[in-house]
């Protein structure tokens, strides 16, 4: 095999005066980078290294640093450093470039260009020490109208309401599937997902038996490979999520190689083991709006009218007019994933160069469905690339009722965003099936550092909240008018509905 | 008198919102005796401090027996070609049974006031139930959409809407509300806090058969606004108050008594509801999932006015004052006790409405026909 010419993309820095060669890093990394030497000395190939910090977080006397190397070629403004790689990656391969997790690329991140607003004098705020601060919402199809019976002042329910699922905060956990990530990630994201009174989302895994104690807090997917779905899946859900696309790579189907597919998740994924468990492109019943409509209600059916039925689109540039469609179509909950949506794999320009950030996508939509008279039918979820409570607010004031977390989820169980879960030798333990590695996460410890995340986010957005003197979350759906832009052209501001910081009420 | 800015720069506030404290007051009388519009506006004269002279206005209900069943449209517009346009629109489907200025006296800073017009008016036609709801919002918004050119005070039935850039008690004056017999008043000054008034501003914003003052600032308005936005209502008069008369028409519309606007408008806790027993927490909780985004978030206090009577409501958290007094058939509703015991001092009773829990009074059922 001729020689590479690419140099490593990170270097391994080892204090030989601290090293103990106590073999913590070899035992540590997932990509093999550490080797102990004939000689009894410990060696780093940095050419596996993908800086996912493992060992220098677990090193016992903190000895390792890894860092990128920024000297390998003369890169410009215009070719960089990583588009140097890509090409001698590819003239050495011959492949597309695969990738993990979110668009990284320098595009306008609108989040960072919204302010949200608080009370002044002419309008009190609030101490959520103080007063009540609600945050709770609900996610599934309102009538348009409540029929009530009996006489004044005795009124009651004339029928039962549409099935909605309640939620304690506007958050969930995005679909990932058991596969794409191991076992007692799943089940830390259910425990978690259970103990806030929020949802989890199982993705195109299936079902595994474990986790019956939390199918309240379950939303099941049926994704274009049906992997896993048969009707007590379905009935097993407390919401049907339809995905026909992922915001990291629209229009792009998923492969989960066949090496990965062991026993376990074969079972669950209804496939023989060893197999390839491939995601079509489209699915297959679904060529146009009509087929999705038929599939909607299908999936109703099979489950008695009793669970809202979600569609998960990746946001793309006809966004708004194909949103209106799946409502038309029956759709319950429309979720949009955003540009900087995560993903398991997916082809590196597919993930960096298709889509549309989450904010434009959910304004857009939230526009539209007003306009068509449809937005207080239906339920709107923004996903991809919420960072904080304050991300979430303004997504929220833009338009969504709630907001599917996934990476936050995986940082917040150790993930550092090393990009490489296609590999399936995710060093936390998260993105793998390696049994030493995959048992690096403890579901109960994973599930307590997501319910102090969130129950973080629950405290920020109180605060926010009580300064905008609003006690309750549904006075901040749609309200464009707490946010203003900062550094946008007014054709992006329009496109937002969101004024120009400065401009009054 | 000093002419004052704000008489000439009358379009301003009609391009922005503006959040406002005011004073409010209200009066009814259970029996549905008339009386004329001075009770309520000695009770405005007194709160003077509340308001700073940009905005000012009464509703009355009974005042026109003699044109009962006609729609009296209240307008105020900038100029008779404006006032062409308008009846244009109104004549597409109303048959104008008698139109004139509305009476004023055009004293001192006032001699520039807008052209305020009324009709009275029969629809067309009504092919089906809740079409003349309909009629009366599309009419109101097409209209409206000439603001600040053109923008409609009231559209009620034996109703009227007599609003104006000024003190509450100079607006009184300018329109003569001594004149005026009705069962049910209400009355509003304003203290816009950062510009000047303008006409159309001036509270209370009536769509149909209600009308409603309101001191606060909504800082749910960006989500009341969207909401509504889906239900044909468009926020062309930008003062927060719109969005809280338009959300009580639609609630209306759907044929929802009036406690529960109030529990759309002011909602239970989650933490209250749970407590309510079966089947009004169901109902309780069914308003707020479907209607949660009419909930009006931010101090208030409002009175909203309808045919045969008068529902007081103050936010959740009691975040503005309003007191209600009785004396015999008498109700009255005050920002300020000290309103009620001026036209009223020997008042039964007086108690200040706690949060979020509405004070209906509906005037007695035979009465109520006769009056409405």
């Amino acid at each position: 095999m001729p020689r590479s010419l690419i140099l490593p993309e990170f270097l391994v820095h080892r204090d030989e005066g601290r090293c103990t060669k106590c073999k913590a890093c070899i035992r540590q990394c997932g990509f093999g980078v550490h080797a102990e030497e004939p000689d009894g000395r410990i060696s780093a190939n940095e050419q596996r290294c993908v800086n996912c910090q493992r060992c220098v977080v677990m090193c016992p006397v903190s000895a390792l640093k890894v860092t990128a190397n920024k000297e390998i070629g003369r890169e410009n403004a215009y070719w960089s450093a990583e588009r140097l790689r890509e090409i001698w990656r590819q003239a050495e391969s011959g492949g597309a470039i695969l990738t993990s997790m979110g668009c990284d690329r320098n595009y306008p991140v609108y989040f960072d260009h919204l302010l949200l607003n608080a009370s002044q004098v002419t309008n009190p705020s609030i101490d959520p020490l103080r007063e009540p601060m609600e945050i709770r919402t609900f996610l599934g199809r309102k009538p348009e109208k409540l029929s009530i019976a009996g006489p004044p002042g005795e009124e009651r329910l004339a029928g039962p309401l549409p099935p909605g699922v309640r939620l304690e905060m506007p958050v969930m956990f995005a679909a990932m599937s058991f596969g794409s990530i191991s076992k007692n990630t799943v089940l830390a994201l259910a425990k978690a997902a259970k103990q806030m009174g929020i949802m989890f989302n199982t993705g195109e895994g299936g079902m595994n038996p474990a986790l019956g104690p939390f199918w309240d807090h379950m939303i099941v997917q049926v994704a274009s490979g049906r992997f896993g779905v048969d009707s007590a899946y379905l009935e097993a859900g407390r919401i049907i999520e339809i995905k026909i696309g992922q915001g990291a790579k629209p229009g792009i189907g998923g492969h989960l190689p066949g090496e990965k597919v062991n026993e376990e998740i074969a079972r669950t994924r209804g496939i023989p083991t060893g197999a390839d468990a491939i995601s079509p492109a489209p699915h297959h019943d679904i060529y146009s709006i009509e087929d999705l409509r038929q599939l909607i209600y299908t999936l109703k059916e099979a489950t008695d009218y009793q669970k809202p039925v979600a569609v998960k689109i990746a946001a793309v540039h006809n966004v708004a007019a194909i949103a209106s469609g799946i409502v038309r179509a029956g759709a319950d909950i429309v979720v949009l994933d955003g540009l900087r949506g995560g993903t398991g794999a997916a082809p590196k320009m597919i993930r960096d160069h298709i889509g549309l950030p989450v904010e434009l996508a959910i304004a857009v939509v939230d526009r539209r469905l007003r306009e068509e008279g449809l937005r207080e039918q239906v339920s709107l979820v923004a996903g991809g690339g919420i960072r904080s409570s304050a991300d979430l607010l303004k997504v929220i004031c833009l338009g969504a009722d709630a907001a599917y977390l996934g990476t936050a989820a995986l940082l917040a169980l150790g993930c550092h965003l090393c990009q490489r879960c296609y590999t399936g030798k995710c060093s936390w333990g998260i993105a793998t099936q390696d049994p030493s590695l995959t048992k690096r996460v403890d579901p109960e410890a994973g599930a307590e550092r997501l319910v102090n995340l969130l129950t973080a986010w629950q405290h920020e957005i109180k605060e926010f909240m009580g300064a905008m003197g609003i006690n309750a979350l549904e006075s901040l759906r749609g309200n464009r008018l707490q946010l203003r832009g900062v550094g946008l052209p007014q054709n992006e501001l329009d496109q937002l509905g969101v004024k120009q910081a400065g401009e009054a009420m | 008198m000093v002419e004052r800015r704000d008489d000439y720069h009358q379009c301003y506030e009609g391009k922005i919102r503006i959040p406002s404290g005011c004073a409010v007051a209200g009066f009814i009388n259970k029996t549905g005796e008339r009386v004329n519009g001075g009770t309520v506006a000695e009770m405005m004269a007194l709160m003077h401090e509340r308001s700073n002279g940009l905005g000012a206005g009464y509703a009355a209900y009974g005042i026109y027996p003699e044109y009962r069943r006609a729609y009296a449209f209240h307008l105020i517009l900038a100029d008779h070609r404006t006032r062409e346009e308008v009846e244009a629109i109104l004549a597409r489907n109303f048959r104008i049974t008698e139109e004139h200025e509305i009476p004023v006296r055009r004293t001192g800073r006032y001699k520039k006031a807008p052209l305020l017009w009324r009709y009275f008016c029969d629809p067309l036609r009504l092919d089906r139930d809740g079409a003349l709801d309909e009629l009366l919002l599309a009419t109101t918004m097409r209209i409206n959409r000439l603001a600040p050119r053109a923008s409609v005070m009231s559209c009620g039935q034996d109703l009227g809407v007599f609003k104006g850039v000024g003190y509450p008690e100079e607006i009184a004056e300018f329109y003569r509300i001594d004149q005026y017999r009705g069962y049910s008043w209400i009355g509003h000054g304003r203290f816009p806090t950062n510009t000047p008034g303008w006409w159309g501003g001036a509270h209370p914003f009536s769509l149909g058969e209600i009308a409603v003052v309101h001191n606060g600032e909504l800082s749910s308005y960006g989500t009341n606004k969207s909401v509504l936005e889906n239900f044909g209502y468009e926020m062309s008069l930008r003062t927060d108050t719109e969005v809280m008369a338009y959300a009580i028409h639609y609630l209306r519309r759907q044929n929802m008594s009036w406690p529960l606007v109030a529990k759309v408008l002011a909602p239970p806790h989650w933490a209250e509801l749970e407590r309510m027993a079966e089947p009004e927490r169901e109902l309780a909780a069914a308003l707020r999932r479907i209607y949660g985004g009419l909930l009006m978030n931010g101090p208030f206090s409002i009175i909203v006015a309808f045919h045969g009577g008068l529902m007081a409501l103050n936010d959740r958290l009691k975040l503005r004052s309003l007191v209600a007094g009785t004396s015999g058939t008498d109700l009255y509703l005050a920002s300020e006790e000290a309103a009620i015991r001026q036209v009223c001092p020997r008042a039964e009773e007086v108690w200040p409405l706690p949060g979020g829990e509405a004070l209906i009074c509906c005037a007695e059922e035979e009465s109520a026909c006769h009056v409405a």
